[in-house]
């Protein structure tokens, strides 16, 4: 940012114009060193040697085997959860929304989205070890009432799926928070007039809701993909450092130099923030896109 | 809509109900198994006398109040401040405000322990105080996305330039004018941004782990790998804590609307 650019009012300038910086300085050297430095840093070092001269082979060691594998493991996960979760958080949504279910279940189900959404990390990963673990309530109920035995038929909470199923917990709820105000937003009137068209319910979904809801489905499915890609403590307290997706192995790379090449560290980190602020950007910029039929 | 409820949104909203509710269930039956053979609280008997959890959950709960007022104070004058002087600066304070979204808490931990460590200029690593200080402010950084938006939303239901004029007329200094003026005004608003960001802070794990701070977070993760029982107890306690704030955040924006009703 720089102070040249601002585009004030001719008449405040000179001194009122430098003493209106004075008032959000606080704010800003706060931002500076806590948020914007600290992250310089890591871009910085990313592209340096540990003699402090520019490289690029911290970037290139991104493409090795041995950090090409935990962020394609990283993207799977990410992916696969961002899907699912639009694709279950829409069908939820669109049932408690569209579905002539009673008012109830909609102020039920959004109020309950808020508190999972936000039910994240270590007890998320609990919950999860105390249901579908070895010794977790439905895989003994299912043992002891149907006879199925979950380990037995391949599953194994502390996996991909496993994990993919955890952070479902968070991923849909969020997907309902957003996408219910898109499904507000889609008028009655455009219902009625493709119908006096002759379309059917199957061909006013394909053909008039989906196009306009797309926005909205691409954006958060881009959030989803961030929110998934950043989790830390949910992944680290169920599966422990067994599953090796990025956060961990950034962790333990902090922790305790695992790769044998600190400026790697660096890259790894750098890499975690191109993913998200892409997907962010997405995002956002979907976003805007989207609320120009939600007015 | 006056159509009668089809069938497949009660599917959906029973299988739903079913993947929502079941853990749930789970992690409470769960943490009532400490002894063998019948239902009892032990767990929670020894996760609340346990020094351990009371040292922890009592510095998490420490650092969120300090989080909320270092928030408050960061926030409310900056935010003041651009909506009466700097307005066109409100997109680039906000796009600010919005990159702890985007930047993942680890890579900003990661910043912190090379900036800030003992052969640095600011070594805040070396001392506990330091590191207090250097997870205070990591955890406003987390949460000023909420506590910002906050701030603003409840600084767009008053009039903050006559209420500002009005006060300099009558002599009032800038800092009178934001303590004694705005911040009252605001403080409902700012209420359920507080709400949320005792909600994140008092479970954090990667910062407290990774600055080595006593916090609740990895206290949960050591209880997790050393305890059967009692890591499901405090779940059920974490899970209360989150309900507790998302309500108390329902209730402060109701208020926040009440007000506004009444003004």
């Amino acid at each position: 940012m720089t102070e040249s650019t601002t585009t004030g009012g001719p008449i405040r300038r000179g001194r009122s114009e430098a003493w209106n910086w004075v008032g959000v300085a606080p704010f800003l050297l706060f931002a500076l060193l806590f948020l914007i430095l600290p992250t310089m840093q890591i871009v910085i070092g990313s592209f340096r040697n540990p003699a402090g001269d520019f490289t690029l082979a911290n970037i290139a060691g991104l493409f090795s085997p041995q950090v090409m594998k935990p962020f394609w493991l990283s993207i799977r996960i990410s992916l696969l959860t961002a899907f699912l979760g639009c694709l279950i958080g829409l069908i939820l949504a669109a049932a408690v929304t569209r579905g002539g279910l009673p008012r109830a279940f909609r102020d039920g189900t959004l109020t309950f989205s808020g508190v999972a959404s936000n039910f994240a990390g270590v007890p998320l990963a609990f919950a999860f070890i105390a249901t579908l673990g070895r010794l977790g309530l439905v895989t003994v109920l299912l043992r002891d009432w149907f006879g199925i035995n979950l380990a037995a038929a391949g599953f194994n909470l502390i996996s991909f799926a496993g994990l993919a199923i955890t952070y479902l917990y968070f991923q849909i709820p969020l997907m309902i928070l957003i996408i219910t105000p898109a499904l507000d937003g889609l008028k009655p009137e455009w219902r009625e007039a493709a119908q006096s068209l002759g379309a059917s319910g199957n061909q006013y979904w394909r053909m008039v809701a989906l196009p306009v809801l797309w926005p909205s489905l691409l954006g958060t499915f881009a959030l989803l993909f961030a929110n998934a890609f950043g989790a830390v403590a949910t992944a680290m307290a169920l599966t422990g450092s067994s599953l090796s997706i990025v956060p961990i192995i950034l962790f333990a790379q902090i922790r305790g130099d695992v790769l044998g090449d600190p400026h790697l560290g660096y890259a790894i980190a750098f890499g975690m923030i191109v993913l998200t602020g892409i997907a962010n950007l997405i995002y956002i910029v979907l976003r805007t896109r989207a609320e120009r039929w939600l007015k | 809509m006056i159509r009668s409820p089809k069938l497949w949104s009660w599917i959906a909203v029973i299988l739903g109900a079913l993947y929502f509710f079941l853990p749930l269930i789970g992690m409470f039956e769960f943490s009532l198994r400490a002894r063998r053979g019948v239902y009892s609280f032990d767990a929670y008997a020894n996760v609340l006398g346990d020094p351990q959890f009371r040292a922890t959950f009592g510095f998490s709960l420490v650092m969120s109040l300090v989080t909320i007022v270092l928030g408050i104070l960061i926030v409310t004058p900056t935010a003041f401040w651009v909506r009466l002087r700097l307005p066109h600066l409100r997109p680039a304070i906000e796009f600010i405000t919005l990159l702890p979204l985007v930047i993942p808490p680890i890579v900003i931990v990661f910043g912190y322990i090379r900036l800030y460590n003992t052969s640095s200029w600011l070594p805040l690593t070396g001392s506990i105080m330091g590191t207090n200080v250097l997870l205070a402010f990591g955890y406003t950084v987390l949460s000023l996305p909420y506590m910002y938006r906050a701030v603003d939303t409840g600084l767009r239901t008053i009039d903050v330039r006559t209420l500002t004029e009005a006060a300099q007329s009558l002599g009032a200094s800038w800092f009178t004018i934001i303590g004694q003026i705005i911040l009252p005004n605001v403080l409902v608003a700012v209420l359920s941004g507080a709400f949320l960001t005792f909600a994140i802070v008092i479970g954090e794990y990667v910062l407290a782990a990774l600055l080595n701070r006593p916090a609740f977070g990895p206290y949960m993760v050591w209880m997790g790998g050393n305890k059967a029982y009692e890591p499901a107890a405090l779940a059920v306690i974490a899970f209360a804590i989150t309900w507790g704030c998302m309500g108390l955040i329902q209730l402060a924006t109701g208020l926040q609307k009440h007000t506004r009703g009444a003004r």
